[in-house]
């Protein structure tokens, strides 16, 4: 079943059409990478999915129930969590106060601990440095904090937009070892990226985007391998 | 003695105008909107006040409270019908300008319900005044109410704005709106929530002034309100205790340059202080260095 459904989407930036009439699905326990270069609309439409912009028409289905047009401050506790762009973690404040705003819908005080526990042991890291201003961390360690702050809502699943963008190549490598492993653990994971070629590695299936509409889907593994992608992505 | 009791009038006045520039600094961080119509939220606390005690005569303890209800529910209203709607308008001009006819709005309101003559206010504080060096130095209940209380608020904001999840949720779209939404904070619900604090703090603030200095007209909040908005920016806008500082450095300097230099050129001096920090210090004592994020 898909978790995930997005249907004949269009999404206007004032008279811009960004999107111009997409469809696709996340299935549960899948990883889904959206490709596609600079301005190609990968990261409108994960803000559109998320409701920080509306959508001109088509509709969004998360497990089946209509959220198109619900108001982006509902989605989170839905089950759907976002890591953005740029990472935009509250950088004044501080890690442990970062990550307790991502279980900011959450009631229960026992399950946020755990859940706090389980972000820990993920990231060694943020608690090393939970006392720490997030605004004075190098940019892979905002980039945890992101996926952790993110990951504290305990979502089914969860969106991440760019999350190598501006990182050094080691930790590339180990923010794509815990997109694997955030996976394993059993969320589903939507991923847009321009580092096409390690995107492809961890997914399941991708979709290809080019100026605001699918030119290409299938499984990861056989678009690695399409001469077409490698040309114009994989940079061969 | 002269400079002491000098001083210890600016704390009282500087008191007043940290109460209120502490709405306009919240206000600010929050929004990041210069609420002009502030000031005259004051006026409409002082009359809601005025009508209660001396014109009702309702009890101190209901009066106080009612006149908070008051402008609270004036703050959600303007922030709803007159700011909202033009906050994703393109320049931020749009809702500045707004500000300022809403303060026209109160202001001509004020005047049409309660007409141009001065009101005595009569003073909610019935404490004995201190007399110390033989009648040297007095300090009226008053001055020591409003110290009192302006300390009170500033630490009641400080710990709501730290210790608590709303208050947290109020950082977090002070820095990032989008990114508060993906938490799930509802960015609307937190503005509104800092105007019905802000216009709460005027009420106070209205009371208390109107208490110390009993003339009450319907420009009673206008001079006040651009003074602690200078306040606010002198201890670096957006900072809480920056508007603490600024409230009472500029109530001080406004009554030493009353005292010292001129009485006419209070005013004068106080903005020209305003100009001289601002030159030497852009962001304020407190206030942050803008960083450009990339």
């Amino acid at each position: 079943m898909a978790m995930l459904e997005v249907n004949e989407l269009k999404v206007c930036y004032g008279v811009i059409q960004a999107i111009k009439g997409i469809s696709f699905h996340v299935n549960e326990g899948e990883v889904v990478a959206l490709i596609g270069a600079n301005g190609a609309g990968k990261t409108t439409i994960l803000h559109t999915i998320t409701g920080l912009i509306g959508a001109q028409s088509g509709e969004i289905l998360f497990e089946d129930k209509n959220i198109t047009k619900t108001a982006g401050h509902k989605i989170v506790s839905m089950g759907m969590a976002h890591v953005p762009e740029g990472r935009r973690v509250f950088s004044e404040l501080t890690v442990l106060q970062n990550l307790k705003l991502g279980a900011y819908t959450r009631k229960d005080k026992g399950e946020i601990e755990r859940t706090l526990e389980t972000v820990y042991e993920r990231f060694p890291r943020l608690y090393e440095r939970k006392n720490q201003i997030a605004g004075t961390m190098s940019g892979g360690e905002q980039q945890m904090l992101a996926m952790g702050r993110a990951l504290m809502s305990h979502p089914k699943l969860i969106l991440m937009d760019e999350p190598s963008m501006g990182l050094s190549p080691i930790f590339v490598n180990e923010i794509f070892d815990i997109i694997q492993k955030v996976s394993a653990s059993g969320t589903t994971v939507l991923l847009v990226e321009q580092n096409a070629k390690k995107a492809l590695t961890i997914a399941d299936r991708a979709y290809v985007l080019e100026t605001g509409r699918i030119v290409k889907e299938g499984a990861a593994e056989s678009l690695l391998h399409d001469d077409a992608i490698r040309k114009a992505y994989l940079g061969e | 003695m002269r400079f002491l009791a000098s001083l210890i009038n600016g704390i009282s006045l500087g008191s007043v105008y940290a109460i209120i520039a502490l709405g306009y600094t919240m206000v600010y961080g929050i929004a990041k909107m210069l609420n002009f119509a502030h000031g005259d939220v004051i006026m409409v606390g002082a009359y809601a006040a005025f009508v209660m005690l001396n014109q009702i005569g309702l009890p101190v303890y209901v009066a106080i409270p009612v006149s908070m209800v008051v402008c609270t529910v004036l703050g959600l209203v303007i922030e709803r019908f007159a700011y909202r709607p033009l906050r994703k308008a393109a320049s931020p001009l749009a809702v500045l300008i707004t500000a300022i006819g809403v303060s026209y709005l109160l202001q001509n309101l004020a005047l049409l319900i309660f007409g141009a003559n001065t009101r005595s206010f009569s003073s909610v504080v019935h404490l004995k005044s201190l007399r110390l060096f033989d009648g040297g130095i007095i300090i009226t209940g008053e001055m020591i109410v409003n110290a009192v209380v302006c300390v009170a608020i500033m630490a009641g904001l400080t710990l709501f704005v730290n210790k608590t999840k709303q208050g947290q949720a109020m950082r977090a779209v002070s820095e990032d709106k989008g990114a508060a939404q993906l938490m799930g904070i509802n960015a609307n619900g937190t503005i509104a929530l800092t105007f019905a604090i802000g216009a709460a703090l005027a009420a106070v603030a209205g009371v208390l002034m109107c208490s110390s200095y009993p003339a009450l007209t319907p420009y009673t909040g206008a001079m006040p309100g651009i003074k602690a908005f200078v306040a606010a920016v002198f201890g670096g806008i957006g900072s809480i205790p920056g508007a603490f500082i600024g409230g009472i450095l500029l109530g001080v300097i406004e009554v030493l340059g009353k005292s010292y230099i001129s009485s006419q050129l209070g005013d004068a001096i106080v903005f020209s202080v305003l100009i001289i920090v601002l030159l030497v210090k852009p962001t304020g004592i407190l206030g942050k260095n803008i960083q450009e994020k990339v």
